[in-house]
């Protein structure tokens, strides 16, 4: 866009900017009209549920603007206890999956066999896409009441029920979580191990650093802002899960997307019936926090793991 | 690279002091396998203290083995490696003190330049301070002082470099191994930093290893370079011996540039060009057959000559001289003229050449291969 | 050389080098394949658990007849039709919007990438049972939108649109787009013409592998489908479970194993069509 050096005495259009700017300008403009309708599908699809949803919040059924909605959840009972609950629900399953998925990645990494490789690849694209109700139906049959591995573990005196655990409540969610949030994080902090570089393990080495102190001054600092960035994208998933849960305890656990359904089918106290937007805003305010710090821990990793 | 050497004033020493800090390496009869490969066979080479040797040779031939294996990132199947008469082989590589330069990105992505090339120091338990004072001293010396905060993804690749070179020398290593450190770089870059990087070693007089495939490196920088083909020594010699009398056809095409004539032999003489000229003596070993002349572009000189049985095939400028190949039948030789006198040689005009030497390096005549 | 004679002169056979290097690489490969084994145990036992389960019949005696007895069960084809016409739906909006614009960023607007990378961040913010509090409540006004089931399909497609957008990203990476382009438009193609006869079957994985994630993904969604009251595959499911749980279970399975195949399809399609992008 060169700007003509005349532009004192070139003719004046409306609005007294010069001809050529403006011609300039809508040029400019006019390139970004063949992705109007993507930003318009966009904008209609999650833009306006958004803002309805941000708007609601604050409203109470007649449409006055009110905090009534927020207080109830602030002031401690269900709702709130739902929100306790979710994080650490989400905090547990982001934190586990996320050693345990790092440490199985590195494994796989460390593997010689491409063709190994490549299968555990498919495999974890297709486990952390399994989720909702047949991840449940599949739990339920191992692992519920008369599941065939609560019998085999049974045979081991180790059966978890008679144990007090149960499926249906905070730690058996969280198990049946991991199912899909170790492939994740396996899928997700693979490339990140990908980028260390053999020659910095040696370099360590010529160096005089023996294995520990090489994990401890290089691997590890070096890995931990992409380990930490996937843990804030589990935790994300984690948080807001519904499918599963809602198949797994139909509805019975208090954690915040169940109560938001709870909601939606009905089940709400006359007064209420916004604190459901209020849920979602909620929600969307935690997952906007966990999704900025992913993105900032990512731009780290990019700078260091692929120079 | 004029500041003075502030780390050490006993260290600045020619090459021709025998230096106590250089020490010798000896690799002897070094064999490694990978699986039907052999990577090298029966390698051997001595360097002496002090000294800038330079392994060269084609991708495979076993050069970046047998820098590992000084290194200690590789075990040999059979030999022995002697640093200052120890064997080495059984130490790991981290007890070795020496300093390694690798081809690329082995800078510490999360450490600045400054804690880069002060790791191995805070490694040998050396006081804050004074690792951060030497690290700079250090950086000084490869020029980089202003950039000493900076992290490697804010550095050039020519930058880098220098860096892991600092950082290689700041453990003050008995031996230097460079695996092909410039190879990743723009010319201009690396044609810079090999004056520097050769200065340097002989200001400190470190025995230095240093790895390429690029000729013009090796000749430009080593004392003496080992010419290395399929995991065996072609030749090992100074630079200009390496140039001048090649011992071999391999080291002869691989070293400068060379042109294949076949010619006709009668006893020890061969006829080249409707000339005689003396067979080499380092030319390899001859059974009776047909033979190659290997000539440089200066061994021959080229004239106009419409009577001529050569035709120029093609014109390369290169500066102050113009390279011009020569077709005769199916033979091509490459010769040099001055770009000034490029005038007389267009493509096509018929020429004469006269051989400017008395004796030619003679190889069994290979046979052509298939054009792929 | 006297260094060499004192070696030999000592004459101590060291242990062979290979020797060495074979025993610190099996140390090292049965410490990765305890992790691997008991990993692998905790995804493969509930699998072989469920696949039990869905093989027996109502007395819990080994059988097939559950696989049989799925198309009999009430609701099943409603449900399969339901699902199968949302997706359906839902590929046809995603690609019509999504493949020009990508194609038009690509050549275009090369820094709108980032807004559009950007964008398929989105759904993790706002997740399905956030977002269909808020579409209800949009659609609510709008009697003839809030009472069809295509409501659905038009969310889905903001759903899908990651997904779709990094397989379209990265095929279209792989490709020459400007050259062919350029080539295309010189010989006389118009745009229209240039999608459909150059870009488009250049894209064939690309896409492919887009419509099956999409397609997965309908076939796979609960939550909103659930809270909007329409009987999807994965509704009926769970409405079922009751019913025969056998059965149930065997669809569920049914429904993995077809995942597995699929995304195993569009890995090995996805390396053929890279391979033959390397042979000269």
């Amino acid at each position: 866009m060169t700007t003509t050096p005349d532009t004192a005495n070139s003719p004046r259009g409306v609005g007294g900017r010069s001809l050529t700017a403006r011609a300039a300008l809508w040029r400019h403009t006019r390139t970004f009209v063949p992705v109007l309708p993507f930003l318009a599908y966009v904008a209609l699809g999650l833009g306006v549920p958004t803002y309805i949803i941000a708007n609601l919040a604050f409203r109470t059924r007649d449409g006055h603007l009110t905090m009534h909605n927020l207080s109830v959840i602030t002031s401690g009972g269900q709702y709130l206890l739902g929100f306790e609950t979710s994080i650490k629900l989400a905090f547990v399953t982001a934190l586990i999956p996320g050693v345990v998925g790092t440490l199985i990645a590195y494994a796989i990494a460390q593997s010689e066999h491409e063709s190994f490789k490549r299968v555990i690849a498919a495999a974890a694209g297709v486990f952390a896409n399994f989720g909702g109700v047949n991840l449940a139906f599949m739990f339920v049959a191992a692992l519920g009441p008369a599941g065939i591995a609560s019998g085999w573990l049974a045979h081991l005196h180790l059966n978890p029920w008679s144990h007090g655990w149960s499926l249906y409540k905070f730690s058996g969610v969280a198990v049946v979580y991991m199912y899909f949030q170790v492939p994740l994080m396996v899928l997700v902090i693979t490339p990140a191990l990908n980028g260390l570089r053999p020659q910095w393990r040696e370099a360590a080495a010529n160096l005089g650093a023996s294995k520990w102190q090489f994990w401890r001054y290089v691997g590890l600092p070096v890995l931990m802002p992409p380990v930490l960035g996937s843990m804030f994208l589990l935790f994300g998933s984690g948080f807001s899960a519904y499918a599963t849960t809602e198949a797994l305890t139909g509805g019975t656990i208090a954690l915040t997307p169940i109560q938001i359904g709870s909601i939606l089918q009905g089940n709400v106290i006359s007064g209420q019936e916004n604190v459901g937007y209020a849920l979602g805003l909620g929600m969307i305010v935690i997952l906007l926090v966990s999704v900025i710090a992913y993105a900032l821990l990512q731009r780290r990793t990019s700078r260091w793991l692929r120079p | 690279m004029t500041s003075p050497d502030v780390l050490d004033p006993q260290r600045s020493r020619t090459t021709t002091e025998h230096s106590r800090d250089g020490a010798p390496v000896v690799l002897h009869q070094l064999t490694r396998t990978y699986g039907t490969t052999r990577a090298l066979d029966q390698f051997s080479l001595d360097v002496a203290p002090g000294e800038f040797v330079a392994l060269l040779g084609p991708s495979g031939c076993g050069k970046t083995t047998a820098l590992r294996m000084v290194a200690g990132f590789d075990t040999p199947d059979s030999g022995q490696i002697l640093v200052d008469g120890v064997d080495v082989s059984r130490i790991p590589a981290q007890k070795r003190d020496m300093g390694m330069v690798f081809q690329s990105y082995s800078l510490f992505p999360n450490m600045s330049a400054r804690d880069n090339v002060a790791f191995g120091l805070r490694l040998r338990h050396q006081r804050g301070g004074l690792r951060r004072q030497r690290a700079h001293e250090l950086l000084d010396l490869v020029g980089l002082a202003e950039h000493v905060t900076k992290y490697p993804h804010q550095l050039s690749g020519g930058q880098q470099q220098r860096v892991a070179l600092a950082r290689a020398l700041a453990i003050e290593p008995r031996v230097l191994l460079l695996d092909e450190p410039l190879s990743a770089l723009d010319a201009k870059v690396r044609a810079e930093l090999r004056d520097q990087i050769r200065a340097l070693q002989q200001r400190l007089a470190i025995t230095t290893l240093f790895v390429t495939h690029d000729q013009e490196e090796a000749l430009s920088m080593a004392d003496r370079v080992c010419v290395m083909s399929r995991g065996r020594v072609e030749q090992i010699a100074s630079p200009a011996e390496l140039y001048a009398h090649p011992s071999s056809a391999f080291v002869a095409e691989f070293v400068g540039v060379s042109s294949r004539v076949p010619v006709e032999r009668h006893g020890d003489r061969v006829v080249l060009f409707e000339r005689e000229a003396a067979i080499r003596g380092e030319s390899p070993a001859l059974d009776a057959g047909p033979v190659d002349a290997l000539l440089r572009p200066e061994d021959v000189s080229v004239r106009p000559d419409p009577t001529g049985a050569g035709v120029v095939q093609h014109r390369s400028f290169l500066g102050a001289s113009t390279r011009l190949e020569i077709g005769f039948a199916d033979v091509v030789v490459k010769t040099d003229v001055r770009s000034v006198d490029a005038g007389d040689f267009e493509l096509g005009t018929r020429v004469s050449l006269d051989v400017a030497v008395l004796d030619v390096l003679v190889t069994p005549r290979r046979v052509p291969s298939p054009e792929g | 050389m006297t260094q060499i004679d004192t070696l030999n002169a000592l004459a101590v056979e060291p242990a062979s080098a290979p020797a060495v290097r074979r025993l610190r690489r099996r140390r090292l490969r049965v410490g990765r394949g305890v992790v691997l084994l008991l990993a692998g145990a905790y995804f493969l036992v509930p699998l072989y658990a469920a696949l039990d389960f869905a093989l027996r019949d109502i007395q819990g005696r080994f059988s097939l007849s559950p696989l049989t007895q799925i198309t009999a069960q009430p609701g099943f084809g409603a449900a399969v039709g339901l699902s199968f016409k949302l997706s359906v739906v839902t590929l046809a909006l995603e690609l019509i919007i999504m493949v020009p614009t990508v194609i038009y960023v690509h050549l275009r607007l090369p820094r709108f990438r980032r807004v559009m990378e950007v964008i398929t961040i989105l759904p993790i913010v706002i997740p399905p049972i956030v977002l269909i509090l808020g579409v209800l409540a949009a659609a609510r006004p709008y009697q003839w939108l809030s009472a069809s089931p295509y409501l659905l399909a038009l969310v889905y497609v903001v759903l899908a649109m990651p997904f779709v957008y990094r397989s379209l990203d990265s095929g279209l990476g792989a490709l020459d787009l400007r050259t062919l382009v350029e080539a295309a438009r010189s010989l006389g193609s118009g745009w229209i013409s240039t999608m459909w006869r150059v870009l488009i079957p250049n894209l064939r994985s690309a896409l492919l592998s887009a419509s099956v994630l999409t397609l997965a993904l309908v076939f796979g969604e609960f939550t909103m489908a659930q809270l909007d009251l329409w009987t999807t595959v994965p509704v009926w499911i769970y409405n079922s479970s009751s019913n025969n749980p056998h059965v149930v279970t065997a669809v569920a399975m049914i429904f993995l194993v077809a995942m597995w195949v699929v995304l195993t399809l569009i890995v090995s399609l996805d390396r053929t069509h890279r391979r033959t992008k390397d042979t000269p």
